[in-house]
């Protein structure tokens, strides 16, 4: 058998990086929120810009020059960040890496007056990209969010950073307690009036440990029934449709050719390296027999003791776990079916060394394309013919090879109870 | 030290319902005897099994051995015969009593005679007792000696003028229970020269004896070192230890006519000791067995199933373990696609089923399901061969089946007036038949002949709770008859369920099948594809539920830190699907089976 030219480009020439880096503090913690964000009288902001370069300096070293695709600064709240600090780090990054000429570099910001006064600064630093993290345009929603800004503040924050910055999104929760279907529509709409080019658009969910979890214990939190969650959902898709954003994964929404590029490359499974306390990374790196295989990184999660260690040595990392099968196909599945395109059945078997239709039960694949929860569809870039195969039989051995294995709507709708009786 | 001559010694059983202070007064008797000091007392003495004690019942016979000097100033062998109290052990109670003359009946003085001391009571009385009516409680202000004095003789037909009235509780007039035991019971007839003739009351398993053999002798006497013979096996054992209960074990040299105690024969499962059976000398049997000898038959059965499945081999130890104390209940393996392996499991009745799933619980620490209790049904077949039919899941095709019997049972249901109304009601919606209807005072007594299969579906909760716990209840086999009956199968997404389907009587057949998929509806969680519940007789369905797809299920937020956790997860939910029984495109966990099984229960 001829080998698969694509294969061969895998493995010949090396993944794009996308670089994550934490900034792990917030001025206050937002009930919702689960993520490794920390809250301190004063940010050492000197101290950690510092240690997130030394840690970036070390990563690349053992990456090695490869081209850099997207840069994104997360939290936290990375807004907080002072802006030569991050006019440092894309610096850094940029003499690291090749960057490519299109490099997306995002910067997730708050719309508090204090943070909204640095956005010049931020895009004087490098920064392409703005993601707002809104949430609503309800000032009583807000409240109930724990967030510190208000609808007026969202709307000023979001016309300015339109007027700065090439490309522009913003997060909004919806399905929040007590919220109607006509209530979220408009909410919506108003929303996609002030014309970003991405959205995400997340419904509440009650993560353990955090203050909403507590509260939705207690009984004090009461969430829309499923069936309400999944009209939201559905509604949601086509408001966003009508205003030209298509829903490209589960929860973002962006108009053709404006999708995050950096989120792409989590939900493609590409390689990315995380920098900063508790940042993931997937990486493929030559191994001890030079073999290049995955390797899944997690750094020290608590700001302080992360830092300390890149001062004593260099890197804070905490693990670094080689995937082996079935864990890569797992992963790929569970991220890959999240998208609207799909999963490139050829891209599949180079990275996950594992066939995509061994990925998966035949039986379940067949009961699911039957439903109309998944269904095959060509390779973006393949030869036109084969429109979307869907509801019919399985593609043969010699046919799937050309074509992405993607979830529909409906699918997409229920992507967690599919995966555990897809997947192998 | 046994050669007590036959007029001076008296055995004797108590015969109470629950609570009405049987083991209370054997304690009494046993205290007021000297046979234990005040430090030795512990409550009722008698029922030594844990489980017994909770509930006041005794699984198995036991007996102690008193000395009484009476007012004639003779010294008397008071032998008292604990015996089993409930209807799953009516051959147990009825080999007991056998070994006795006479029966102190009683009965509290504020609540009078219920129907399972009424059960007991014409036992005793097919046993030639002696009944001296004993009421207690009389220190109650709630007494009504005279209104039960009465009801003992309308109900229970024997004199009850010269009843001991006492308090178990207070020891008042307990020397009045030892009198009357003395004067009125007749002594033990028995031939001390005639060949050995012991009765096997029960046997029961010592780690450190073997089986211990509770016996009577009728005739002859048994020595230490003798060989004997069990007569309905023929098996031969050499007798290593004789002795009585004092209520410790205490070793003789021989037990003679009249007498009870034990032995032990280096015997090693009670599987070999048939209760009722006849102990002969091996070198000079008796001519004829002692009449009654039954072996025991399970009658009803269900499937016992360790919810971890890891467990099935300490199951199947456990079960031998219990087997070598009581050889009434059995086991065989069983496999059901739903519930994986487990065992089927015969009883004498719902209580020792009950009892056997405790004790399988508490002492072995087993966590198990059990599937809907089962009676024993004949299936007359087409080609002529008859066959025993204990698992639902087992019944052949209708086309070959000629025709079903099923056993009924002969009921006796005690309950104040006001709930009689509810009470016959339920008897008619199980297809009952009224036998009697009396009234004695205010309290009904109906009797009724029920199809078993009726009884072990619900009909205690539904008595208790129809009755708000007032009614009291008992039952005797009686016999077999033709049924129209049916298996309902239970099929999710068209594939059946063995572990759910059972036999009914074709016109309930429709409302229990409705209203198991109505609960399986319920505890079956929506999934990915849409489920379907049926009932069906054969190919015909006889009620339906669909269990629509779950409408929306996705992680909200997924990026790149995400993906080890969701991983995790994942992998973690493909663990637990070993825990899920596939029905087509869905996989249905086995707690929504337990869960429907419980509920059934």
């Amino acid at each position: 058998m001829l080998p698969d030219p694509d294969d061969i480009a895998a493995a010949g020439a090396p993944e794009p990086i996308a670089l994550y880096l934490h900034w792990p503090f917030c001025l206050a913690k937002c009930p919702y929120c689960d993520f490794n964000s920390h809250v301190r009288e004063r940010i050492p902001a000197g101290r950690f810009v510092a240690a997130l370069r030394r840690e970036l300096r070390h990563e690349a070293a053992r990456i090695g020059r490869r081209p850099l695709a997207s840069i994104f600064f997360g939290g936290g709240t990375p807004s907080l960040m002072p802006p030569e600090g991050v006019a440092a780090l894309i610096a850094d990054a940029r003499g690291l890496f090749e960057p490519r000429p299109d490099l997306e570099i995002t910067l997730e910001a708050n719309p508090t007056s204090v943070e909204t006064g640095r956005l010049r600064a931020f895009r004087e630093a490098g920064v392409n990209r703005v993601s707002m993290g809104i949430q609503s345009l309800d000032d009583d929603a807000l409240r109930r969010l724990g967030r510190e800004h208000s609808a007026a503040d969202a709307v000023r924050a979001l016309e300015q950073a339109r007027a700065i910055f090439p490309r522009l999104s913003f997060d909004l929760i919806y399905a929040r307690p007590g919220q109607t279907l006509a209530g979220w529509r408009a909410e919506l709409d108003r929303a996609l009036a002030l014309a970003a080019d991405h959205l995400s658009l997340y419904q509440l969910t009650v993560e353990p440990g955090t203050r909403f979890e507590a509260e939705h214990r207690a009984g004090r939190l009461l969430l829309p029934p499923d069936e309400l969650g999944a009209a939201l959902y559905t509604e949601t898709a086509a408001v966003a449709a009508r205003h030209g954003l298509e829903a490209y994964e589960v929860s973002n929404y962006a108009r053709p050719g404006a999708e995050s590029r950096h989120n792409l490359a989590y939900w493609r499974y590409g390689d990315y390296a995380g920098i900063g306390p508790g940042a993931h990374g997937r990486l493929s790196l030559a191994d001890a027999d030079g073999i290049r295989r995955l390797f899944a990184t997690r750094r020290h999660r608590a700001p302080e003791p992360w830092a300390e260690r890149v001062e004593r040595d260099g890197t804070g990392l905490r693990s670094q776990e080689r995937l082996d099968a079935p864990d890569p196909a797992r992963e790929m599945l569970l991220m890959g079916l999240r998208l609207r395109e799909g999963i490139d059945s050829r891209r599949f078997r180079a990275r996950t060394g594992t066939a995509l239709l061994d990925a998966v039960d035949p039986a379940m694949l067949e009961a699911c394309l039957e439903e109309g929860y998944l269904r095959w569809q060509p390779r973006s870039g393949a030869s036109a013919g084969g429109g979307l195969v869907g509801g019919g039989p399985a593609l043969g051995r010699n046919d799937w090879h050309d074509h992405c294995l993607a979830a529909t709507d409906e699918g997409r709708l229920r992507l967690d109870a599919l995966l555990p009786v897809l997947v192998r | 030290m046994t050669d007590t001559p036959l007029s001076r010694i008296r055995n004797f059983s108590i015969i109470a319902h629950i609570d009405h202070g049987k083991s209370t007064l054997a304690d009494r008797l046993i205290q007021a005897c000297g046979a234990l000091s005040e430090r030795e007392m512990t409550n009722q003495v008698l029922d030594n099994m844990e489980i017994e004690r909770e509930r006041g019942i005794t699984i198995k016979a036991q007996t102690v051995r008193l000395t009484y000097p009476a007012k004639d100033g003779q010294l008397y062998v008071l032998n008292l015969m604990d015996t089993p109290g409930h209807v799953d052990f009516a051959y147990e109670v009825s080999r007991s009593l056998a070994a006795c003359e006479g029966s102190l009946l009683v009965v509290d003085a504020s609540q009078g005679v219920e129907a399972q001391t009424l059960a007991n009571v014409y036992q005793a009385l097919d046993a030639n007792h002696e009944i001296v009516p004993v009421l207690n409680k009389i220190d109650l202000p709630a007494a009504e000696p005279e209104r039960v004095r009465q009801q003992i003789e309308d109900v229970v037909g024997i004199p009850a003028d010269d009843a001991v009235e006492i308090s178990a509780k207070t020891g008042l007039n307990i020397e009045g229970v030892l009198e009357a035991l003395v004067t009125r019971l007749p002594p033990p007839v028995g031939e001390a020269d005639a060949p050995l003739k012991a009765l096997l009351v029960d046997s029961w398993y010592d780690a450190y004896l073997g089986v211990v053999i509770l016996v009577r002798i009728k005739d002859g006497r048994l020595r230490k070192g003798a060989k004997v013979r069990m007569m309905s096996t023929g098996a031969v054992h050499t007798v290593e230890q004789v002795g009585t209960f004092a209520p410790a074990m205490r070793p003789v040299d021989d037990l003679g006519p009249g007498e009870m105690g034990y032995i032990t024969a280096a015997i090693k499962t009670v599987a070999d000791c048939n209760v009722g059976d006849t102990i002969t000398e091996d070198r000079r049997p008796a001519g004829s067995a002692l009449a009654g000898f039954k072996p025991s038959i399970p009658v009803v059965w269900c499937g016992l199933f360790p919810i971890d499945a890891d467990d099935f081999e300490k199951l199947r130890e456990s079960l031998a373990k219990l087997r070598l104390n009581d050889a009434s209940f059995h086991y065989e393996a069983e496999t059901s696609a739903a519930l994986g392996f487990g065992f089927r499991c015969g009883f004498l009745g719902l209580l020792h089923l009950e009892i056997i799933q405790e004790r399988l619980s508490r002492e072995f620490d087993l966590n198990l399901i059990a599937t809907a209790p089962s009676v024993v049904y004949r299936l007359f077949k087409t080609n002529g061969e008859m066959e025993e039919l204990h698992n639902p899941a087992d019944m052949p095709d209708g086309s070959v089946i000629a025709k079903i019997e099923e056993p009924w049972i002969k009921a006796t249901i005690m309950v104040p007036d006001d709930y009689l109304g509810s009470i016959l009601t339920l008897c008619a919606e199980r297809r009952g038949q009224q036998v009697d209807l009396t009234y004695v005072g205010n309290r009904a007594m109906a009797v009724y002949r029920l199809p078993l299969n009726e009884v072990v579906f619900d009909f205690y909760d539904r008595l208790k709770s129809v009755s708000r716990g007032y009614a009291s209840f008992d039952y005797a086999m009686d016999g077999y008859e033709e049924s129209d009956l049916v298996r309902i199968s239970i099929l999710v997404n068209q594939e059946p369920v063995d572990a759910l389907s059972f036999v009914a009587h074709r016109s309930a057949a429709e409302a229990r099948g409705r209203s198991i998929c109505a609960k399986l509806k319920e505890l079956i969680p929506r999934q990915l594809f849409k489920i379907a519940i049926q009932a069906a007789i054969g190919s015909r369905v006889i009620a339906r539920e669909t269990i629509g797809a779950l409408s929306k299920d996705v992680t909200a937020k997924c990026y790149g830190g995400d993906i080890s956790r969701k991983r995790k997860l994942l992998d973690k939910q493909k663990e637990g699907k070993k825990r899920m029984r596939q029905f087509g495109k869905v996989e249905i966990p086995q707690t929504a089976f337990l869960a429907a099984l419980k509920m059934d229960g």
